[in-house]
């Protein structure tokens, strides 16, 4: 699983509401690298001197069928922008596939909960088809703030059972991921929580799981510099002191953190 | 075909003039990926110390315009890791490996250079003397010629060989204390280390480090950079070794023209992973295209 330089052509663009947006993207030579796991992220040069730095995305979704990958970005800043601005049919500079994965090995017929908040769910996609084609029975929880952030409930369903939550009611149940009861019943069989979006979502997550003596895996969004482990700019204090989460992570098992 | 072998004296002889800065490059192995280490110059590693650090509290970066805070704080293993565990696997490469040294006083300094002069393949250190001094109060050695000095006679008795180093550039005049290192037995001078900076988030109402400062670098420090390597390089005899903002090989040909003998790429590396490669070639390309056979010809032209 080398990691690699190179131009993607952006295939489809769509803009979603609430300023999210979802690429299609081709790499210029044709073959997408060996073993993306799902769970890890590239590293995009914004164009036209957006920004000087790179910028992390979570891999939405890879098909080695078509060569295809698939991201979804929220637009927040300059570099987001300029990203999400490019036409079709136009290249963007990336470095891929960066940092772990999350865990996918379970016994069949286990019973895996996803946890996404906003566009936390982005690296979720990839995940729930992974364990749904290992036949690991796959529940969702996908939190917003209100029903035009749920930008892609619609993907989910193939691969799971999907329960929606709102902070402001305008769609699924009523409050925060933490509060819904469907996701405290499903915490009941399951066999490990796996969990992206913001940080007082996935402390809250960490923190019922632990109720419940239930494993759970949150992927942290540090802010990076290089993505290869080489600035330190990245870390998160764990129970073995600061690491890098652009290489130990960004995917992280609650008990090596220091929540 | 241009020459670019620069001998930089006492046994540190570069097959091109183009390193990595220390803190950009990891150990080499990150970029292994990327680009082949054996075309460098050398790279310079992660600044080492006695001790292990846990480095400063994340947030530890923050972008600029055209550049980017940094307040990592020297987080490392120590200099018996590295020697134990990084230097088996990187000392086979066909390349200059230095190690920057960093100390918290004039004795941690020292025993680190000596416990790095067991390693056979490695040429040269490279002295970060900006770190705080802790008996003067975390006023930096770097700082104050009498501080610069200090640290740097104390390294020259531990370590044999090629003693470079680096300067702060939070300084009033750069060329005293390049002339008080050089009295003191710099072998070489590299700068600029990073510009002390500050950046706020004004919605969270708070600075974006940790630290509440911290170390400027990117193309942004680049004038400066170039400013402060023409006054060092015409002020001693020692070869300069220039930084801070390299992205191109133009960008790099300024700090030549302007006096270095040998560059190093730093926070491009992030930029780009091949920034090092980039580099080089086009300085070929320019020398090249200009029908310049060595680099001597334009070394300190201004
Ligand atoms: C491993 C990883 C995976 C990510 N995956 C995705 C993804 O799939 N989709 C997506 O839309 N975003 C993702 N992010 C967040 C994304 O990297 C940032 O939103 C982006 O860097 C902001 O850049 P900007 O230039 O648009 O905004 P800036 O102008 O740089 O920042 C705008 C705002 O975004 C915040 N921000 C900046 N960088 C980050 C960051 N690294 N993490 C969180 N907030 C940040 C800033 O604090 C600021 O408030 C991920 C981050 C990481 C570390
Ligand atoms: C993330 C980061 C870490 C750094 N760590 C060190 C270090 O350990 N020792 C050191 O002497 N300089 C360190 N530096 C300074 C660089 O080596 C260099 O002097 C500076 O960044 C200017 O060059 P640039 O603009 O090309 O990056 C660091 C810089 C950055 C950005
Ligand atoms: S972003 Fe540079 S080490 Fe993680």
């Amino acid at each position: 699983m080398a990691k690699v330089h190179q131009n993607f052509t952006i295939t489809q663009k769509c803009e979603l509401s609430a300023g999210y947006c979802l690429l299609h993207l081709k790499p210029a030579s044709g073959k997408l690298p060996e073993g993306i796991l799902p769970g890890q992220f590239v590293e995009i040069l914004a164009p036209d001197n957006a920004t000087m730095l790179r910028r992390p995305i979570s891999i939405h979704f890879v098909d080695y069928n078509t060569d295809r990958i698939s991201l979804l970005i929220r637009r927040v800043g300059n570099g987001t922008n300029a990203i999400c601005d490019l036409p079709e049919g136009e290249a963007l500079d990336i470095v891929l596939p960066l940092g772990n994965g999350f865990s996918e090995d379970f016994e069949a017929g286990a019973t895996v909960i996803l946890v996404g908040g906003g566009v936390g769910v982005a690296p979720l996609l990839y995940q729930a088809s992974k364990l749904k084609d290992k036949g690991i029975r796959v529940k969702m929880v996908y939190g917003a703030r209100t029903v035009d952030e749920l930008v892609v409930a619609e993907a989910f369903k193939p691969y799971c059972e999907l329960e929606i939550t709102t902070d402001d009611a305008s769609a699924g149940t009523p409050g925060r991921v933490t509060d819904s009861v469907c996701f405290r019943e499903y915490l009941k069989e399951a066999a490990m929580v796996q969990c992206c979006g913001p940080g007082p979502m996935m402390k809250a997550v960490a923190a019922a799981c632990k109720a419940h003596g239930v494993a759970c895996e949150v992927s942290l969004e540090n802010m990076m510099a290089c993505g290869l482990g080489a600035c330190l700019c990245c870390v998160e204090k764990t129970v073995k002191g600061n690491v890098c989460v652009c290489t130990e992570g960004p995917v992280f098992n609650i008990e090596k953190l220091t929540w | 075909m241009v020459k670019l072998n620069v001998n930089l004296g006492k046994g540190l002889t570069l097959k091109n003039p183009v390193l990595t800065a220390s803190g950009t490059f990891g150990f080499g192995e990150e970029y292994s990926p990327f680009i082949d280490l054996e075309r460098l110059g050398g790279f310079i590693v992660k600044g080492t110390t006695l001790e292990a650090r846990e480095g400063n509290p994340y947030p530890r970066m923050a972008e600029t315009p055209s550049g980017m805070l940094n307040a990592v704080g020297l987080q490392n293993k120590g200099v018996d890791y590295f020697i134990e565990h990084i230097y088996p696997r990187i000392a086979g490469l066909d390349t200059e490996i230095l190690v920057n040294v960093s100390g918290k006083s004039v004795e941690d300094y020292a025993e680190t250079a000596r416990r790095l002069s067991l390693l056979e393949n490695i040429h040269a250190i490279e002295l970060n003397i900006s770190c705080p001094n802790v008996k003067q109060g975390g006023m930096a050695y770097g700082t104050t010629c009498d501080g610069a000095s200090e640290v740097v006679s104390a390294v020259r008795q531990a370590w044999p060989r090629h003693l470079m180093v680096k300067l702060s550039p939070n300084v009033t005049s750069i060329k005293d204390i390049a002339l008080a290192v050089e009295g003191a037995g710099a072998d070489s001078i590299s700068l600029i280390n990073t510009l002390l900076g500050m950046a706020v988030d004004v919605e969270r109402r708070r600075p974006y480090l940790s630290t509440i400062t911290g170390g400027l670098s990117g193309p942004a420090v680049r004038p400066v950079a170039v400013r402060m390597v023409w006054q060092v390089a015409k002020a001693v005899k020692v070869p300069v070794v220039g930084l801070g903002g390299i992205v191109s090989g133009r960008d790099a040909l300024e700090f030549i023209m302007a006096g270095a003998s040998a560059i190093q790429v730093g926070t491009a590396n992030f930029i780009n992973p091949e920034s090092t490669i980039k580099v080089l070639e086009e300085i070929e390309e320019f020398c090249e295209r200009q029908g310049i056979k060595s680099l001597d010809e334009i070394r300190g032209i201004i």
